[in-house]
């Protein structure tokens, strides 16, 4: 999907089209709203993942994004506040809204994020961790887009590199000469595949935060905060 | 896909950083630093065989000021050649988009760090050489508007670079005689005059005039006069700006008087050029009277006192060997 079409289309009567775009916008925001209202209310992973959920669906539902105007602010902080607003209001009504029969259930490891959860250091407030979520998201959606263009393009070694060089938490990481020994490459061809890699995963990851901004203002800001780069 | 550590995720903003530098003659060799608008990093030119500076802007477009920016810095910095200014030796796009501009790799110490190995005069003549760069630029019209010791750089060979031209305007007030084909070729275009000169503060607190820091269009080369003031006061008391201490002796008088001039809120009471601050500088390492700060006469005899030390020394023993001489004949 283009630029733009992404939160349109999340906002499309056309309810196939509609149920596309959220899938897109959950694959980005799950696991943000899940840690977020995790942290910050303390809720139980079973609730937290009922809440994730619900949240979806009312999103599906049109009920959120139909108020969403891209001139007054980020889709990011939009949808946090939303969640925050939608957790407030089920606290206030004292129950859990179930998710009404037809409604799309979207297919999340939510146990995943809990054990990610039991080992990430606890350190900001629930809103950085909602911020940190989503850089981790768009980098996961980014690598899945570089895996799929190099197995495209018959690069698949170059991702595999990257994936051992730059993927992985070894400490210390493999050098090059290991890698070239261990792929049946030179260690000069070692230094360009990573070049290329990591040259394409730019271009993917910013291609994926394309999609979700809904103007060029605002992608920029958000690739700003995506590079880990101080807005001022 | 699984999910990524802390670690790998920071680990891949770093590489998104990595300029793509494919298409071009150059090779990547290390980050060095990161700026405002983007990052620094050195690179060697595979044609020229030599190591060179390589400005990039974290992000780039159509739309993007910054392009404009760095582009414009590039042209100032082509425009004027003097020993404090680094050469630009390249410019353009980076095939992810990105701006870069490529320059003269310096390497060595910013103001801020090399002071803190020098004693008052050194640190006085530092600023002297500070000055000429200046001098020069507001002598073509340009006006720097982010002078602070970050952006001064002390070469391995004791040059005086005065760096990051980013934020410069082009004056008018100064032009002279063949020199505005040079500064119209740099005038902000429509685009950049949103960046810089349509009120919007730019620069860096503490260090920026008053006008500068209210937004004014109008401000002109004696703001950078304002940021020189503020490097000396920096530079004598190794704090930021506002921060200088009550002159305990006499010794610091006319340089806390030097900095006060630099620094009037009223751009006519300063110094009227870089030369003529550093004039006053060179008069106070003569042991001559600076025209900012009206001696009294006890500071005057002791200031011909400490300049003529070996002659008024010399004149006191001729004179009380002589008293002793006459009361020595009387007896």
């Amino acid at each position: 999907m283009t630029r733009h079409s992404l939160v349109r289309a999340a906002q499309s009567n056309d309810p196939a089209t509609r149920s596309r775009a959220i899938e897109a916008i959950a694959a980005a925001y799950w696991r943000p709203v899940y840690k977020y209202v995790r942290m910050k209310w303390n809720i139980a992973p079973e609730d937290a993942a009922d809440f994730t959920q619900e949240f979806f669906s009312r999103l599906l539902e049109k009920e959120f994004l139909d108020s969403y105007e891209s001139s007054k602010g980020r889709l990011r902080t939009f949808l946090r506040t939303c969640a925050d607003r939608l957790f407030m209001n089920q606290a206030r009504d004292s129950k859990r809204l179930k998710r009404g029969v037809g409604s799309t259930h979207l297919s999340l490891d939510f146990m995943e994020a809990e054990q990610e959860l039991a080992t990430e250091l606890r350190s900001g407030s629930p809103e950085d961790s909602f911020d940190k979520e989503w850089v981790r998201s768009i980098f996961v959606l980014g690598l899945a887009r570089l895996q799929a263009n190099c197995a495209s393009r018959g690069k698949l070694i170059h991702f595999e590199l990257f994936e051992r060089y730059d993927l992985e938490d070894a400490d210390p990481k493999p050098s090059y000469a290991q890698l070239a020994t261990e792929f049946g490459l030179t260690t000069t061809d070692v230094t360009n595949y990573l070049a290329f890699a990591r040259r394409e995963f730019r271009r993917c990851a910013l291609d994926q935060l394309r999609e979700m901004t809904t103007s060029e203002e605002e992608f920029r800001r958000e690739a700003q905060a995506l590079l880990g780069v101080k807005v001022t | 896909m699984k999910s990524l550590s802390d670690r790998v995720v920071a680990r891949l903003q770093a590489d998104m950083q990595i300029p793509d530098l494919s298409g071009t003659r150059y090779n990547l060799l290390r980050y060095v630093a990161c700026g405002g608008m983007g990052s620094v990093w050195l690179a060697e030119d595979t044609v020229l065989k030599r190591r060179v500076a390589l400005k990039v802007l974290d992000l780039a477009g159509p739309a993007d000021d910054l392009d404009v920016r760095l582009l414009r810095e590039a042209l100032i910095l082509a425009s004027l050649e003097h020993p404090g200014m680094v050469p630009v030796y390249d410019a353009g796009t980076l095939a992810d988009g990105r701006a870069f501009c490529c320059m003269k790799y310096v390497e060595g110490q910013t103001l801020a760090q090399r002071i803190a190995t020098l004693n008052l005069p050194d640190r006085l003549r530092l600023l002297e050489r500070v000055a000429e760069p200046l001098d020069f630029a507001h002598a073509r019209g340009f006006i720097h508007r982010d002078l602070k010791p970050d952006n001064v750089m002390i070469g391995a060979f004791g040059e005086v670079l005065v760096m990051d031209w980013g934020l410069a305007k082009v004056g008018v007030t100064s032009l002279e005689a063949g020199e505005t084909e040079i500064a119209t070729a740099v005038q902000p275009t429509q685009n950049s005059l949103r960046v810089t000169d349509q009120g919007s503060v730019l620069g860096t607190r503490g260090y920026m005039s008053p006008e500068q820091a209210r937004g004014d269009i109008e401000v002109d080369h004696r703001t950078d006069i304002f940021s020189l003031g503020a490097i000396l006061t920096f530079m004598l008391t190794g704090s930021a700006p506002g921060e200088l201490p009550a002159a305990s002796g006499s010794v610091l008088r006319p340089l806390r008087a030097i900095c006060e001039k630099a620094m009037a809120g009223d751009p006519n009471a300063r110094y009227q050029s870089a030369r003529g601050m550093t004039a006053d500088i060179t008069h106070y390492l003569n042991g001559e009277p600076v025209s900012a700060y009206p001696e009294g006469l006890l500071e005057r005899s002791g200031r011909v006192f400490t300049r003529h030390r070996t002659a008024v020394v010399l004149v006191a023993v001729y004179l009380i060997m002589r008293v002793l001489f006459i009361l020595f004949e009387r007896r």
